[in-house]
């Protein structure tokens, strides 16, 4: 794309967007918005098609993926599917649709890639032990005033602030 | 009165349709937000660029103020919302570990999504990670099957209930907690812009 992409949305309009969106959910479901747990379906669901017998014996797998009627015909898979869609469309319009890698100025995109996966595992774990993430736990328990979900946000911006000195060399 | 009894009326198909849609505004607003590049989501973590607790507290204030207005007008009710059960133990340490796979990876699901949307290769790593990390969470829960289950479990716990005031008090604390984090996410970032005379991070 040839054209200068657009600038980021000022954060506080950005913010605003996000909560009347978050506001329009829990007003026409009763519930709000989530990411994680359509993950974690469709990573169960590829787990049980790729080891039938082996999904049957596990009780996590079973809860998450053998409720009826398909594991996938899930609102949250819906939704997430919609993120890609939403996301895809945001950044067509402001030109910023092109395979690259953001990293920090002293690590190399391919070091920044076995750090994403490793991230990525670590927060994939971290989301299903604690119910949910930044979107359904953060966001959507914060605005009903969830104790639980308050008590997770506090924890996540601790460990990410606790562990960010030992790895500034990823990012600065 | 909201919230609306979809299934009903919609049927399955259209209350679907609905969340895909719903799903396309939440991506929309994430990836015009920056957070569909992980340098702008780890800068929070060096004080250099605020966006995320901006962003982040300004969605939880908008929509927390819209549902008290929504519930005081009669429009909404408010007993019927899902509030995230208290799971304190599973959910601080969970936190912690999210956390720091924040930190390390650059992204958040939902983020990481909206990266991989627009064709971010990051993103993608990080979401093939998300499904290492939650199979490898459901190959293990069952050693710690206790501690997920009942460590802290207080049910449906909210803050005014906690501390036995109205919601909409404890709504006027939260603002105000938010407009005191954003006087100072904007001192912070003054700062560091000058000291290093305003080179982006």
């Amino acid at each position: 794309m040839s054209r200068a992409a657009w600038k980021y949305m000022n954060p506080y309009l950005a913010g605003v967007a996000l909560g009347v969106v978050l506001f329009g959910s829990f007003l026409l479901f009763g519930h709000g918005l989530g990411a994680s747990g359509g993950v974690a379906l469709l990573a169960g669901a590829a787990e049980a098609a790729v080891l039938p017998g082996h999904a049957s014996q596990s009780a996590y797998l079973v809860n998450l993926v053998q409720s009826p009627p398909s594991p996938l015909d899930n609102w949250i898979v819906w939704e997430i599917l919609g993120v890609v869609l939403g996301g895809l469309a945001s950044g067509l319009m402001a030109g910023r649709v092109r395979p690259e890698t953001f990293h920090g100025p002293r690590i190399t995109p391919r070091q920044r890639w076995v750090f994403a996966l490793l991230g990525g595992s670590i927060a994939g774990f971290g989301v299903r032990l604690a119910r949910g993430c930044t979107s359904s736990q953060a966001l959507s328990g914060g605005a009903v005033l969830s104790a639980g979900s308050w008590a997770f946000m506090l924890a996540v911006f601790a460990g990410a602030y606790l562990l960010a000195y030992f790895v500034r060399r990823l990012w600065t | 009165m909201f919230p609306l009894e979809l299934d009903a009326s919609l049927g399955h198909a259209g209350t679907n349709a609905l969340y895909v849609a719903t799903g396309i505004l939440f991506g929309f607003a994430l990836e015009q937000a920056g957070f569909g590049n992980a340098k702008n989501l780890a800068a929070q973590f060096y004080l250099r660029d605020m966006r995320v607790l901006k962003v982040m507290f300004t969605a939880i204030a908008t929509a927390m103020l819209l549902l008290v207005g929504a519930d005081a007008a009669g429009l909404l009710h408010a007993e019927a919302l899902y509030v995230n059960p208290a799971h304190l133990g599973p959910g601080i340490v969970g936190g912690l570990i999210f956390g720091a796979g924040f930190v390390v990876g650059g992204y958040c699901p939902g983020t990481a999504l909206v990266s991989l949307a627009t064709l971010k290769l990051d993103g993608l790593f990080f979401v093939l990670g998300l499904f290492l990390g939650v199979t490898v969470f459901g190959e293990t829960v069952a050693w710690f099957q206790a501690f997920f289950d009942a460590s802290g479990a207080y049910g449906e716990l909210t803050l005014h209930g906690l501390l036995g005031v109205s919601p909409g008090l404890v709504a006027f604390g939260v603002v105000l907690m938010a407009l005191g984090m954003f006087w100072a996410a904007e001192r912070v970032e003054a700062y560091f812009a000058a000291r290093d005379g305003g080179r982006p991070c």
